[in-house]
């Protein structure tokens, strides 16, 4: 149904369809209301949304990896059981996300294909390796705690498709964050060994978080058409802000240090400042020049590939069975 | 699939192509023309439990409807959700034109008279 | 499984977001209150339940079994044929998780012994799984053929149990059945694409069967733990379970329009501790951080 989205209004009297199509779009977005598939809708707002949206997906998907890393070596049977868990929602938001993406035109073979060919971008935390078990409590608490931060907002994003994916990915995700923190909390209270790895994960893990959401206002060209059309609700920096507010507060709880000695709150704007960020860094692993950019890439093509068989044969199997049913009522 | 495929083709077309081939035989799902592996779209509705109506939920990929229900149930329904599953070809659904004059919902608009809180008089009275 | 009326308070979750009709919704999600493993530590604890020697060392083939195949399980969680398959094989995965911690936490009430105590610090030849469990995941064919042999075998087995007169057993069985029934399910489905598909799964399907077919046999095989067991009625004969299996596995076989593989039998023995070279790795893996910090908490 959704999928099926097309440029309906495109047709003979294109320019008086465009005209109140838009005029339709723009009533829509200023009653904050939703957006739906089979509207009209410009073709910025649109590319904008396939874009997010497809970038959302793809870091749900790649970000499976550096916790899948640990599955097999959980040190304990209910951890491996709760990473399993989650590492498995990832991909179940995954799937949330390419359908609500496919909602505006796009197949998801065509966006997987762009993924593993380079083409596609998606969050540059990824790249970083998961080097010890402490690292999958600052996933969680950090990484995860940063995506709630910047997708509770989205559930009022202006497309529906994309909101309705955010609820359910913020109702499954809650767990995630919690998780991370009771590992880093268990090993924070551990062993003066465990506790060096959870303070050695969160000063690793920390600013990568932090860029998480995106470059400074001033340097996000996109980020004001994007609230505009009401899919964000918060700029990068007062997201990041409030972000570190949160981890200001949670990080005492865990007796651990956030390893930054500039965080303070600012009393004239009502925000928390943090300690200035390498973007150069950010934008060195969004181009491919991270850690794990290589290793997140061949491993999800080798998936891909390796299952190439796999979805031909169920494919093959529904051709042929759908023939005899055919033939039978014949 | 094909991952090393022609990137260069428009953001569109290949939905467009899957639709057109969709249309031909919309259960078998055969993906678009250049990926005849590739899986089709299915919606999934699901009821939360028994008295209630099934909900829209979103879609997933499968390449027949019990493969789909299954993914159904393995993707939607992990956390206690669900206590029965609908799955539909995305292809199958008709849809009313999201025109923007919406006047085929414009009809009821103004017949306040099918509604009980138009009948004011009888307010107060019992068991009315 | 509880009615969404008295799930709701101790599962609800709400993010305030503009959701519609609550009632209605596709989301609603709630914990559920079946058996869990956590249950099961609380009666050993409390000495509720305290299995007998027998039915530790019974319990203890039955959750390294669990274990071993979710360790393998766990490894298709991102490299999965499709997305939707690796949400599939993740939620087998956990179930036979599952399954292994109510086991492990069980038969540790007889030794004074943890779940981890006896997933963690025992060495390869004190486990007690048989040898398809461990069997490498090779390709997609091959897991869905060891798929296809464990979950029938499993749901002969766990049907059986849950009228085990060890009321523990019993009820981890009457929680394990339900889901290996979809495991089977799950399995036949795919042994019947793979196997009506193209040349090549066909071809991939027929010889992940006979590369798991070999390990068949150990899986029915009595012994005397078993026989005491059978006999005071806290378990049946493995033997007993093979007649059943072979049907219906045969009637997937049959529609399928493959032969039941003709190989000799491996000789088995991991019930006793004699495992083939493949466990030590496995478990050198699933091991290594719990050991590189003996007595840490997690």
């Amino acid at each position: 149904m959704e999928a099926n989205a097309q440029r309906d209004t495109v047709g003979q009297n294109a320019d008086s369809q465009d005209a109140d199509g838009q005029a339709n779009f723009d009533r829509v977005i200023a009653e904050d209301s939703r957006i739906e598939p089979r509207d009209w809708m410009p073709d910025a707002y649109r590319k904008t949304l396939l874009r997010q949206i497809s970038q959302h997906a793809h870091s749900e998907i790649i970000g499976m990896q550096p916790e899948a890393n640990w599955i097999s070596r959980a040190p304990s049977l209910k951890r491996k059981a709760i990473l399993m868990a989650k590492v498995q929602d990832e991909a179940g938001h995954g799937l949330y996300l390419y359908s609500a993406a496919e909602t505006l035109g796009q197949s998801r073979d065509k966006m997987m294909a762009d993924l593993i060919a380079g083409k596609a971008r998606y969050s540059s935390i990824f790249n970083y390796p998961a080097r010890t078990w402490a690292d999958m409590g600052a996933i969680g608490w950090l990484v995860d705690g940063a995506a709630i931060c910047n997708q509770v907002p989205l559930c009022r994003a202006s497309y529906g498709p994309y909101g309705r994916a955010m609820v359910r990915v913020c109702k499954e995700e809650s767990f995630h964050q919690r998780q991370g923190f009771e590992i880093l909390l268990e090993l924070a209270h551990g062993t003066p060994e465990q506790k060096r790895m959870a303070q050695d994960a969160v000063n690793r893990w920390y600013a990568p978080a932090l860029m998480m959401f995106g470059p400074p206002d001033d340097d996000s060209p996109n980020s004001r058409q994007s609230m505009a059309w009401n899919i964000k609700r918060f700029s990068n920096d007062e997201l990041r802000s409030r972000f570190v507010g949160m981890m200001v507060e949670q990080v005492r709880v865990l007796g651990l240090t956030l390893p930054d000695s500039e965080i303070r709150f600012n009393e004239d704007t009502k925000r928390w400042e943090h300690g200035p960020l390498d973007w150069n860094e950010f934008h060195e692993v969004l181009a491919g020049r991270g850690p794990c950019n290589a290793q997140r890439l061949e491993r999800r093509r080798e998936a891909h590939d390796d299952g190439a068989w796999v979805r031909e044969a169920a494919a093959a199997y529904a051709a042929k069975q759908s023939m005899k049913t055919k033939e039978q009522a014949a | 699939m094909t991952p090393h495929g022609n990137p260069e083709v428009p953001a569109s077309s290949a939905a467009e192509i899957n639709r057109e081939a969709a249309k031909v035989s919309p259960a078998v799902s055969p993906g678009s023309a250049t990926d005849r592996n590739a899986w089709g779209l299915w919606e999934v509705f699901v009821r939360s439990s028994r008295g209630l109506s099934h909900v829209h939920a979103g879609s997933l990929h499968a390449p027949d409807a019990a493969m789909a229900l299954r993914n159904a149930r393995d993707l939607y329904t992990r956390r206690n959700e669900g206590v029965s599953i609908w799955v539909v070809p995305a292809d199958a659904i008709a849809a009313s034109d999201p025109d923007s004059k919406g006047s085929f919902f414009e009809s009821p608009q103004g017949k306040d008279y099918r509604h009980a809180t138009y009948y004011t008089k009888s307010e107060g009275v019992k068991h009315l | 499984m509880s009615s969404p009326e008295t799930a709701t308070g101790h599962g609800e979750i709400s993010t305030g977001a503009a959701g519609g009709d609550s009632n209605a919704s596709a989301t609603r999600i709630t914990p559920g209150n079946a058996l869990r493993p956590e249950d099961i530590a609380l009666e050993v604890r409390t000495g509720l339940a305290k299995p007998t020697e027998d039915v530790a060392e019974y319990a203890l083939r039955l959750g390294d079994d669990g274990l071993v195949l979710a360790q393998r399980l766990g490894h298709w969680i991102s490299r999965g044929p499709e997305l939707e398959e690796d949400v599939a094989l993740g939620n087998i995965a956990l179930d036979q998780l599952g399954h292994a911690r109510s086991f492990l936490t069980y038969a540790g009430g007889a030794w004074d012994k943890s779940e981890d105590e006896l997933a963690y610090f025992r060495r390869e030849h004190e486990f007690r799984s048989g040898a398809i469990f461990e069997q490498p995941n090779g390709d997609f064919a091959a897991t869905i053929a060891r798929q296809f042999v464990v979950s029938y075998y499993q749901f002969e087995l766990y049907r059986r149990l849950t009228q085990s007169s060890d009321a523990t057993l019993a009820a981890i069985a009457a929680k394990a059945v339900k889901e290996v029934d979809y495991h089977r399910d799950h399995s036949a489905q795919w042994v019947l694409r793979l196997a009506g598909g193209t040349e090549e799964s066909r071809t991939r399907m027929v010889q992940g069967l006979k590369q798991m077919w070999p390990y068949v046999a150990e899986l029915f095989e009595d012994d005397e733990l078993t026989t005491r067991l059978a006999e005071s009625g806290a378990a049946v004969d493995p033997s007993s379970l093979r007649a059943d299996f072979d049907r219906l596995t045969g009637e997937i076989l049959a529609e399928a329009e493959l032969e039941v593989p003709d190989v000799p039998a491996a000789p088995g023995g991991g019930r006793h501790g004699r495992h083939s070279e493949h466990l030590g790795y496995l478990l050198a893996e699933m091991q290594v951080l719990a050991r590189e910090y003996p007595g840490a908490s997690w």
